[in-house]
């Protein structure tokens, strides 16, 4: 296996210590050749239709090579995984969350080249050469991210599902200026569903985190 | 969603070729990969156009825009001379989606975008415009968001882009390149009603590419905004929308672009309503004389009724916030 490689998913010296073993062991079992071999989990066999399993063996795949959260990874997928499932299947990433899977809910929201997106709406092997930030890459050691801090201090989330979704996106908001108000952060975070409905507190998590209060 | 082939277009010829071959180009992706992961979209071979050099914004000689196709909404809608010269635009994007989809979705992807009909996405519904012949599930179902305008037995779902209708009001062109060369097509004729054919959406060839979306230029002063109706405040498609530009000249309105959203098969021009505004003085009286044509031809079905009454008080409300009150 080439460094290159080796810095994929499925080393433990490029995983956060929290990694959940489970995901990193069926990552593993699917490295085939050096790359990784994205097959069924990719793709979520169990949701698939027998036209679209049958085809999951033979599926195109295409090799990119990203940087997620200061780490370079190369890695060869089927070209129908999404980013948020390269994120949470290979890298055992699961902050990132999957709510809608449609780009309706923005549970699942990463930063790309410093833009906020959906990332499940990101087909991954369009990502030659991007630089992803999800919500682990927030903190710096154990030093949270302001944002971070400031939604455990207003107690934003019940369940916390959007939660990390919520966190990026804030800092996207926070980073194009759109916290004038409380109504402005409210129309730019708008894309962010919270079921529980905790978005006063969020309101006043990102205005904590700009300074305002 | 089905397995298909990708590849990057290095430039604007590698992507001709990829295209003529029958690749689908991806832009954004913000609709395609949604729809894609429904089977709805079923493409065989994706050409990722992202590379190529469609990324401007430029003032024309005559004093219009060029936007180029793979400009993002959200640059777009924070663009200095869009927001100076066509505030109606940037309104009409920032009123759309959400930060995170106008950060990926183009403005050439924003017009080739599909409908949001609940049973078009709905691969088992009947859908005239998925499955042509299939039947049209809305037409007696549940229809409440669906048009009141250009509508066919065939087809009734709304055209769902706000900056379309922005450029249908402005009276855009948009640049197509394909294997035989670059063309020209007026707005109005690039989006196409149901008719018999709801599969047909666009006057596109086979491999050609959206490369620009160019505003003609209008007479100075101009004042235009968007106005949005929807059922919740924020990230929703619109129930009726109106885009209105004015040059109003010594008292007098000299020139009038409007047209709706939200109502028709595809972005609503109401040419009734410019006419009745042109050579006119602003008046709360006029905006209301002239908004009473912004229904006309209207057919209205079971759940939808009400979009009629609401189609005129948006077009007479934005009338009187771009044009002000005597």
């Amino acid at each position: 296996m080439s460094t290159e490689t080796s810095e994929s998913a499925t080393s433990p010296p490029t995983q956060p210590p929290s990694a959940p073993s489970r995901r990193t062991f069926i990552a593993t079992t699917s490295v085939a050749g050096g790359v990784i071999a994205a097959g069924g989990l990719t793709a979520g066999s169990s949701l698939l239709g027998a036209d679209e399993a049958a085809a999951a063996d033979t599926a195109p795949s295409s090799r990119v090579s990203l940087t997620v959260n200061g780490w370079r990874h190369t890695v060869t997928v089927d070209n129908r995984t999404s980013l948020l499932d390269l994120l949470r299947e290979h890298f055992g990433l699961t902050g990132s969350k999957k709510g809608c899977n449609a780009g309706a809910c923005g549970a699942c929201t990463v930063m790309v080249d410093g833009h906020r997106v959906n990332s499940c709406l990101t087909l991954a092997v369009r990502l030659e050469g991007a630089e992803v930030t999800t919500v682990e890459g927030l903190a710096e050691g154990d030093q949270l991210h302001p944002l971070q801090q400031a939604f455990i201090d207003q107690d934003a989330f019940q369940c916390g599902y959007c939660t990390p979704g919520q966190i990026v996106s804030g800092v996207g908001c926070i980073q194009e200026g759109h916290t004038g108000s409380a109504e402005e952060i409210r129309e730019w975070m708008s894309g962010n569903i919270c079921r529980c409905g905790c978005y006063v507190k969020i309101v006043r998590a990102v205005e904590q985190a700009t300074g305002r209060k | 969603m089905y397995p298909f082939s990708f590849t990057k277009a290095s430039d604007t010829q590698d992507a001709l070729n990829a295209g003529r071959r029958g690749g689908r180009y991806i832009a954004g992706g913000t609709t395609l990969v949604d729809l894609m992961r429904e089977t709805v979209e079923r493409p065989e071979a994706l050409v990722d156009i992202s590379a190529l050099p469609l990324r401007e914004v430029t003032v024309t000689e005559r004093g219009g825009l060029r936007i180029g196709a793979l400009v993002t909404m959200a640059e777009t809608a924070a663009h200095p001379k869009v927001r100076t010269t066509f505030p109606v635009i940037s309104e009409a994007l920032e009123l759309s989606a959400s930060a995170q989809l106008r950060n990926m979705a183009t403005l050439g992807g924003n017009i080739m975008q599909r409908t949001r009909c609940t049973y078009f996405r709905d691969v088992t519904a009947a859908c005239n415009k998925r499955e042509p012949g299939s039947g049209c599930a809305a037409r007696e179902g549940f229809n409440r968001s669906h048009a009141i305008l250009g509508t066919s037995d065939a087809c009734v779902a709304t055209h769902p882009s706000d900056v379309a209708v922005a450029f249908a009001a402005l009276e855009a062109r948009v640049h197509l390149l394909g294997p035989d060369g670059q063309r020209q097509v007026p707005f109005a004729d690039f989006l196409l009603r149901p008719g018999n054919t709801p599969q047909h959406e666009q006057a596109l060839n086979q491999g050609e590419l959206i490369t620009a979306v160019e505003i003609p230029a209008l007479p100075r002063p101009l004042k235009s905004g968007y106005l949005k109706v929807r059922d919740r405040q924020s990230y929703e498609f619109a129930l009726t929308s109106a885009a209105v530009a004015l040059h109003i000249r010594g008292g007098v309105i000299r020139e009038a672009k409007v047209a709706a959203g939200g109502v028709g098969t595809v972005p609503w021009k109401l040419p009734a309503v410019e006419e009745a505004l042109i050579g006119e003085r602003p008046s709360d009286r006029l905006w209301a004389e002239a908004a009473a044509h912004a229904g006309d031809g209207a057919r209205p079905l079971q759940h939808n009724r009400f979009k009629v009454e609401l189609l005129k008080r948006t077009v007479e409300r934005q009338l009187r916030i771009v044009g002000g009150t005597k």
